[in-house]
């Protein structure tokens, strides 16, 4: 039978392209028009051409902005992906653990970021803090405040508690979709523990895993709440990410010709590292 | 309603013009040419002409802010450079 083509479906997508308009592409076009151009507020605008961008390429504060962004974003994909597999590749399976488990990874990803980042502060400071104060109890010189390595780490640890869970939680669904026919097969064959990881979970789980990196890293290159409320972008500058720094710029000196042309320049970065990582990852699928 | 906040300009509503241009050119090659013409090209994996259009513009954003960044703010010959990248990524990738 001959297939009836009709494009009035289309009309289906309207309400969800009404909302995307209202909610990102009439903001985005405002960004695009305010980063050509200079305010003082009560909407006067004056023309700045290309000076803004010009300004920020030549920047040595939003380069090191950026290099912080790229090492952090780094550094927790290399710790939360591999933790998270570890930890769901250990979880039970079947009775009364399942629940327990799911609901213990399920805690951190409830508290809202601010309250993560205020618990973080309380926790690692020295005068109260119990990892603070523990630490320095424990003769080890730690102090967030005033360390620009020891504020990573805090921010660091805060983050792969956090969102742990989540990577964890996705490949968890991931292994569990997995027949048991595959694990029978390869006892038959006599599979190593590796063999079976590598061979037959890993490949089972690559697509929950491109989801995960995706996220995790989406999340952690434009990272604002937490470290702001924990360390403020501080000690110096040490730990103010693009997003802080725009926000200081935006709201705080209202320069939004400037902040608009940083935003476009982010979005630009986020597009690109977040398309390579989905090709990548889809290719490796269709591939393996 | 007053879209004064939006602080529209000439070349912004041109570029946004241009890409609004672009988008409805698509649709009508595909009403056209239906099924994305989907091919593997040097970069051997599957890409559809909306792909390569949104490789193209990416492509051509970031030509354009190292031009801007390494030379200086006369992008003619940027934007000149990315329509050669962007006859490029349709023509191999």
């Amino acid at each position: 039978m001959e297939k009836t083509w009709n494009n009035r479906a289309w009309f289906l997508v309207l309400p969800v392209l009404l909302l995307v308009a209202f909610s990102a592409i009439i903001p985005l076009m405002t960004v695009v028009n305010y980063s050509v151009q200079d305010t003082f507020g009560n909407n006067v605008f004056f023309w700045a051409g290309l000076d803004w961008f010009q300004e920020l390429l030549h920047s040595p504060r939003f380069w090191q902005a950026l290099a912080r962004n790229l090492v952090f974003s780094g550094i927790i994909l290399a710790i939360e992906v591999p933790l998270g597999i570890l930890i769901a590749l250990n979880m039970p399976k079947a009775g009364w653990g399942v629940p327990v488990c799911l609901v213990l990874m399920a805690l951190p990803l409830l508290i809202p970021w601010n309250v993560v980042g205020m618990i973080w502060q309380v926790f690692g400071r020295v005068d109260i803090g119990l990892l603070g104060k523990t630490l320095s109890l424990l003769g080890v010189d730690y102090n967030y405040v005033q360390d620009p390595v020891d504020a990573w780490i805090t921010i660091i640890v805060m983050d792969v508690w956090h969102w742990t869970s989540l990577v964890v939680l996705l490949c968890y669904a991931g292994l569990v979709s997995i027949p048991d026919a595959y694990y029978q097969a390869a006892k038959i064959d006599g599979a190593s523990g590796w063999s079976v990881f590598r061979y037959i979970q890993l490949p089972k789980m690559h697509r929950v895993l491109l989801i995960a990196v995706l996220l995790r890293f989406m999340d952690s290159f434009m990272i604002y709440t937490e470290p702001f409320v924990i360390t403020g972008g501080g000690p110096g500058n040490e730990t103010t990410f693009l997003s802080i720094d725009l926000v200081k710029m935006a709201v705080g000196q209202f320069d939004l010709g400037p902040a608009a042309a940083m935003s476009l320049v982010y979005f630009l970065i986020v597009m690109l590292v977040s398309w390579v990582f989905y090709t990548v990852m889809t290719n490796y699928g269709q591939e393996s | 309603m007053n879209f004064s906040w939006m602080a529209w300009t000439l070349p912004t509503a041109l570029f946004f013009g241009t890409i609004a241009a672009l988008l409805i050119g698509m649709a009508v090659w595909e009403y056209f040419s239906p099924g994305g013409n989907p091919r593997h090209g040097i970069l051997r994996f599957e890409t559809t002409r909306g792909d390569r259009l949104f490789i193209s513009l990416l492509g051509s954003g970031f030509i354009n802010l190292a031009w801007l960044g390494l030379i200086g703010p006369q992008l003619w010959w940027a934007l000149a450079l990315s329509l050669v990248y962007a006859i490029c990524v349709f023509r191999f990738v």
